[in-house]
């Protein structure tokens, strides 16, 4: 595959439930009762339960490993959790993730920058991946 | 009251060896809703070159998270969890962590800052084999909203 800076990679929509964020707390240990627990969550000023950013942040590099094919081609993968991801109930979020290739290494690498946002607002900061190209 | 910097560096023990199931993978490609058959078939991870069923890029987490807590907990560092919000996270792999691993991880908090208010500590967590094979780094910086004032 010929790659160029700039060329965009497929975009994707991530809906997000109540559910999902049960789900992913049992999987993944983290159970602050910020991500399920409405009444905890507002106590402590959010607007409502929010996703857990690693959530976020799993979610987010699927524009990348789906279009390579192969998710252990993932070498670097980092990002900055800007604002928070509302999950209300039952109407839940969609999250939008795009990316783009920022630069091809010398040695092949390719960067990729990932934008995430929520009904227009960035979620992810920073978001970027290096990742070995599709065969 | 601020984090005190002279904490940089501080290291923490290793963690407990941790086994990598597979079925602990598959739950966690589940929860976050990624049919990657890499995740789940061992036959398809080996026509990609692996040798069992990989993880997801950010599944080192399930082992960086708590490995990170001896650091958000020891009461020198003096975090006020109530407070505390993840604010960056990145992974650097080596390899994928892949299903029959038999992980440890060592922790050392890398930065200590203060920004408007805010105490941020960063800690790098190292992920080896229980033979000393690097499998991946994980940074996290996690802000305690508000305690540095």
């Amino acid at each position: 595959m010929s790659l160029e800076v700039g060329d965009q990679l497929p975009a994707q929509d991530f809906p997000i439930h109540r559910v999902d964020l049960v789900r992913y707390a049992g999987a993944s240990g983290d159970f602050n009762p910020i991500h399920w627990n409405e009444r905890f969550a507002v106590e402590v000023g959010l607007p409502n339960v929010i996703a857990h950013g690693m959530f976020t942040m799993a979610s987010a590099i699927r524009v990348v490993t789906d279009w390579e094919g192969d998710p252990g081609a993932v070498i670097e993968y980092g990002v900055r959790f800007t604002r928070p991801v509302v999950v209300p109930d039952p109407e839940g979020a969609v999250l939008n993730v795009s990316g783009s290739v920022r630069e091809i290494r010398e040695d092949g690498l390719v960067e990729v920058d990932l934008t995430a946002t929520v009904d227009g607002q960035t979620v992810l900061a920073k978001a970027r991946a290096v990742v070995r190209p599709p065969a | 009251m601020s984090v005190d910097p002279s904490l940089i560096g501080r290291t923490y023990p290793p963690t407990p060896p941790y086994e990598v199931g597979r079925e602990k993978i598959r739950e966690f490609a589940d929860a976050i809703n990624d049919p990657n058959p890499a995740y789940r078939d061992a036959a398809a991870a080996q026509a990609l070159g692996h040798p069992d069923v990989i993880a997801p890029p950010t599944f080192a987490i399930v082992l960086t998270i708590p490995a990170g807590h001896q650091a958000v907990m020891d009461p020198e560092v003096g975090i006020d969890y109530s407070r505390v919000v993840h604010g960056e996270q990145k992974f650097v792999h080596a390899r994928p962590v892949r299903a029959g691993d038999v992980l440890v991880v060592d922790v050392v908090i890398s930065d200590i800052r203060a920004a408007a208010g805010n105490d941020i500590v960063t800690t790098e967590s190292k992920v080896r084999t229980l033979d000393g094979e690097l499998v991946s780094t994980a940074f996290s910086t996690i802000v305690a909203r508000g305690t540095a004032a």
